[in-house]
């Protein structure tokens, strides 16, 4: 394998470092397992994780454009 | 029970007539073939990322699903939320792992994980051993669909004695059976589009209006006992509920592409890139599931566990009857209609998609591996084809015959035992570095305890594993993935060891697995 391929390996994988984030923001309860700050009377444990279902989402559509480019893929 | 509700009923089988003449329409959609196991079974690898989401989600998020997480939310609270993180877990997964699964099964003609593992390993006993995992864990995953069909039923009143109890369902089943006959992987696919408006549907009619109904959220979270609004916090000397709630969430995630069903979902998709976009628009379906977890707590909120005219469907199906007596004591009866409608094909298109793999692994990797090396493509179709229909028909007399419960547990065992398949599937994926019978003694060390501690723990999920004067009550499949990959990787360095110039046989080399 040459350099410069292994250096775009490299940023790819960074980039899936977003994958970490949001599995890790969801399965460590101590940080969302409380009633409080309730939002529209939604305890903090629920509303929380449903934002990051959403956050889970906008990560994943980022990882794939900032790595479309690099398969040389169709990007729409 | 309460009486038929005939305006409800008549909606309901209005929406399943409609269905019906689409499955059958289906045949003819994209036009392939059929007498081709890739074009019956995979719909011709050729859905696009828009046709794809619906048939993944539609697959991936049963009717039993929705009714079955409220439900938990209903009767255990806080902790059937663990729904949404296990979604949230799951899509790095699919986007990491998948697209290049579906490029080697694209280069091989594989249709199975089956066919996959034996292109990759060499090994048609450990492909054997995926194979029957995969069918015995989806036996009982049909069968809860039918659960799901049963609790919408019995909700628009329809009740009998002796066969007329039992007609309706076995109505809906044949429906499905010869529609997924004629039609293959293309059935499915047209109806999820029409299930899942359904779903979306109800599940915004009943975040938004039930809630507006009962005063609001918090009003109703004040109907909730504080110990079920959040986890237990643990004790000393144990992680408690949070490894409970972690561990199921990453064990479900881990496990739930490996089943049958989704692996056939994710090949029919007509490129990697199909994939990748699904897994950044799927989690579409886990907002709507996190928003109907919480239907469970409307369903405390509203009382209906108390009400009289709900009494005998509790009785009969327990907490699962939660859903339908909220939407029939907060809907109208015409959308009460559109709601259990949606339910009830809900479960015909998993239930459809499920029994099309189960076929297609029976006729690849043992009909085919074992019994008729040399049939022709039309005669593997055929053989495909009678075996959904046997598969579909066993499950029917299952849920007729056996206790719910029996189902619900073994559902719960196939998730144990699917999870055993990982090593081999999802990091076959990426290494050939484990040796094929060390992969085999593991799945088989995994598969053994996995079941005699979930017998252990009464056949519950969490099993708690003591060390070191510490308790770690966990998700049983984790713990005994975690046993599974030590045992095949202790095995694979001693094989090594005695015999280093061994050749490794692998049909597939690594530009295969990459666009």
């Amino acid at each position: 394998m040459t350099s410069p391929e292994q250096g775009t390996k490299r940023r790819g994988s960074l980039w899936y470092l977003l994958f970490v984030v949001q599995v890790v923001a969801v399965l460590w309860p101590p940080f969302y397992n409380r009633v409080e700050p309730s939002w529209l009377g939604i305890p903090f444990f629920y509303w929380y994780q449903l934002l990051w279902v959403l956050i889970g989402a906008v990560l994943t559509a980022i990882v794939y454009f900032a790595t479309a480019s690099r398969r040389g893929g169709p990007r729409s | 029970m309460q009486s038929v509700d005939w305006v409800a009923t008549s909606v309901f089988v209005v929406l399943f007539g409609f269905i019906t003449w689409l499955g059958f329409a289906a045949a003819r959609w994209r036009k392939g073939d059929l007498d081709q196991l890739h074009e019956w079974g995979l719909g011709g690898r050729r859905f696009g990322t828009l046709v794809t989401w619906f048939l993944v989600g539609g697959d991936l998020y049963t009717a039993y699903t929705f009714v079955a997480v409220p439900a938990l939310a209903f009767g255990a609270g806080a902790v059937a939320f663990f729904a949404v993180p296990y979604t949230i877990a799951i899509y790095p997964i699919l986007f990491l792992v998948f697209p290049r699964i579906w490029n080697v099964c694209h280069k091989h003609g594989y249709i199975t994980a089956g066919d996959f593992v034996r292109g990759r390993f060499g090994n048609r006993w450990l492909a054997l051993a995926i194979t029957i995992t995969g069918i015995v864990a989806t036996m009982p995953y049909i069968a809860l669909q039918l659960v799901g069909i049963q609790v919408v039923i019995a909700g628009l009143g329809i009740s009998g004695t002796g066969f007329a109890a039992d007609l309706p369902l076995i109505i809906a089943f044949v429906i499905l059976a010869a529609f997924t006959f004629s039609s293959g992987l293309r059935a499915p696919a047209s109806i999820a589009i029409v299930k899942d408006i359904l779903i979306y549907v109800t599940a915004f009619a009943a975040v938004i209006l039930i809630p507006i109904q009962l005063g609001g959220f918090g009003e109703i979270f004040a109907a909730v006992p504080a110990a079920k609004q959040i986890l237990a916090v643990p004790g000393p000397h144990t992680t408690g509920a949070y490894g409970s709630y972690a561990t199921l969430a990453l064990g479900s995630a881990l496990a739930l592409f490996l089943y049958p069903h989704s692996l056939t979902g994710i090949l029919s998709a007509s490129s990697g890139h199909a994939i990748r976009r699904n897994a950044a628009l799927l989690p579409g379906y886990s907002f709507m599931l996190g928003l109907l977890a919480l239907v469970g707590f409307f369903a405390i909120a509203a009382g209906v566990g108390n009400l009289p005219e709900f009494a005998a469907g509790f009785k009969q199906f327990g907490n699962n009857f939660a859903v339908p007596a909220l939407f029939l004591h907060s809907f109208p009866p015409w959308f009460v209609g559109v709601a259990f409608a949606a339910i009830g094909i809900g479960a015909l298109v998993p239930s459809a998609i499920m029994s099309i793999a189960a076929a297609n692994l029976y006729t690849r990797n043992i009909h085919r591996e074992f019994f008729a090396p040399q049939m022709s493509g039309r005669t593997e179709s055929q053989v495909a084809k009678w075996v959904s229909l046997i598969v579909k028909f066993g499950a029917l007399v299952f849920i007729l015959f056996v206790p719910t419960q029996y189902a619900i547990q073994l559902q719960l065992l196939g998730g144990i035992w699917i999870i055993q398949t990982l090593p081999a599937v999802l990091l076959g994926a990426y290494t050939r570095w484990f040796n094929d019978w060390a992969l085999l003694v593991g799945w088989a060390v995994g598969t053994f305890a996995g079941t005699a501690m979930a017998v252990a723990a009464k056949l519950t999920p969490t099993y708690p594993v003591a060390f070191a004067g510490y308790t770690f009550p966990g998700y049983t499949a984790f713990y005994t993935l975690l046993l599974n990959l030590a045992v095949t990787a202790l095995l694979t360095l001693v094989v090594k060891a005695l015999r280093p110039r061994a050749a490794v046989v692998d049909a597939t080399v690594e530009a295969d697995y990459l666009a």
